[in-house]
């Protein structure tokens, strides 16, 4: 995990024009240039510059939620401070948010725990000890006010509810919304370069930027040219298949990219495929050069195909293509230019919520 | 019924995947378009097939299909051989017509991965 941070790091920071020879021996540095530069002092060099960052623009994009821990520890005000501490000490962590029917009444720490101990009420209950007037953050608000409460409080983690129901629904920490930053700044950065590099056409490449939680694939796919069809979706089946989602859910989105594959190949002049997963939802986005569709509704009916022969002898180009997307996707969007082009977009939506 | 049943039963030849014929199977699909084994077949069934390019193998590998057998005599192509060796997906080959291979299978058993395409499914 250190490593790939640091390089991630490195590369913003190459990004940002500062030379690898700085690099060298600014640790500390780089990671403060990383968190709290970003959000916080930024809204003053707004007015200076007027330049908005993708940084910025990724503080207000992004939601608490977006980046927050969700697999949390609590605890019911009918514990004990006994039971308390052990469930401390073996999760080590350093407090946890007392939860009764799902919301949120209060939190209790390590201080409160060793106040208890020095005073020996320990079998004392969590519901009397702990800190009933907590400062939380909404799962909706824009990681923008989560910064500015961390600096205001200096708190080390805030717990996360929801606003309709006060549900508590996460926590999150510093290292949270760092994380969650580099990797979206991660993903804008790889997206950058692929359409940098997708100049040179015929170059074939893929480019998988991954982490626990989320990833990003693409790879360029060659019109007319059966051969590879289907490799990188070999790629992407292991990948979701390692990130922990379900099997139908993995199998929606191989179909789904192998049929958007298979139609830039049979019909456009070549095009790419893009993969971007976390834990909600899988997105898929296909975009080729070439004739387009000009008219999409019947390109949309079962059994409607324009595919040469040749293709139809190799078993595909049977007019399933799109229809066969769309059955695999939870929303499509699809716009074509004739003369240009087709971009199709599905989202396929993580049935258990949770990548895990 | 174990794939090697089903090997004998189609009097079939093995190109791949001699270890895995003890696996169970318990469905198949039929069909000689890709694009409908896309749409239509389900995760460990059996592919029944007369085309033998390796876009059959990605195919399957893409359905985790069981393992394909394919109809009508023919001999797969090296390169689809050897993807199916590389994506461990059992390839046998049977003489008979896909007809009588799934007849054969459904006497003895072996249901369709699904028994008809459903409404949503329909146009």
């Amino acid at each position: 995990m250190r490593e790939g941070l640091l390089a991630a790091l490195k590369r913003l920071a190459l990004m940002r024009g500062l030379s690898s020879e700085r690099l060298k021996g600014e640790k500390q540095l780089r990671l403060r240039t990383l968190t709290f530069e970003l959000p916080y002092k930024q809204d003053n060099q707004v007015t200076q510059d007027k330049k908005i960052t993708k940084t910025q623009e990724l503080v207000y994009k992004l939601k608490v939620k977006d980046v927050m821990t969700t697999d949390i520890v609590t605890v019911s005000p009918g514990n004990t401070m006994n039971e308390l501490k052990e469930i401390l000490r073996i999760r080590r962590i350093a407090g946890t948010p007392v939860v009764e029917n799902k919301r949120l009444v209060g939190v209790i720490g390590i201080d409160d725990l060793i106040r208890c101990l020095s005073e020996g009420e320990m079998d004392a209950t969590v519901g009397e000890k702990m800190t009933r007037k907590v400062e939380v953050l909404y799962g909706d608000e824009p990681l923008a006010h989560a910064v500015n409460k961390f600096n205001q409080y200096g708190f080390g983690r805030f717990p996360v509810i929801e606003r309709k129901r006060g549900r508590l629904i996460g926590i999150l920490t510093k290292s949270d919304m760092v994380t969650g930053l580099l990797k979206r700044l991660e993903i804008a950065y790889h997206t950058e370069e692929f359409r940098h590099n997708n100049n040179n056409e015929n170059h074939v490449f893929n480019n998988i930027v991954m982490d626990k939680t989320s990833f990003h694939f693409q790879y360029r796919v060659n019109g007319q040219d059966f051969k590879v069809a289907g490799e990188s979706i070999y790629k992407l089946k292991q990948i979701l298949s390692q990130l922990g989602f379900p099997p139908p859910i993995i199998r929606r989105a191989t179909i789904a990219a192998y049929e958007a594959e298979m139609n830039i190949i049979i019909y456009s002049y070549g095009g790419c495929i893009s993969v971007s997963a976390d834990y909600d939802h899988i997105t898929l986005e296909a975009r080729d050069t070439g004739p387009g569709i000009a008219n999409i509704e019947q390109a949309m009916r079962q059994g409607f195909s324009t595919a040469p022969t040749w293709v139809q002898e190799l078993g595909f180009g049977a007019g399933m293509g799109l229809p066969n997307i769309r059955k695999c996707a939870d929303t499509m969007d699809i716009e074509s230019e004739v003369g240009k082009g087709t971009h199709i977009k599905i989202v396929i939506k993580n049935t258990n919520g949770n990548g895990k | 019924m174990t794939l090697s049943e089903a090997k004998e039963i189609l009097d079939a030849t093995v190109f791949v995947g001699h270890e895995k014929l003890e696996m169970e199977v318990k469905t198949a699909f039929s069909a000689d378009l890709m694009s409908d084994v896309l749409a239509f077949a389900k995760e460990n069934s059996l592919l029944l097939t007369g085309l033998t390019n390796p876009q059959v193998v990605r195919t399957a590998d893409m359905l985790d299909i069981a393992a394909i057998i394919l109809v009508r005599g023919k001999t797969p192509p090296d390169e689809t051989v050897q993807l199916a060796r590389e994506l461990n997906i059992p390839l046998l080959s049977t003489k008979y017509i896909l007809f009588e291979t799934s007849g054969r299978l459904h006497a003895r058993g072996i249901v369709g991965c699904i028994e008809k395409v459903g409404v949503d499914e329909g146009a």
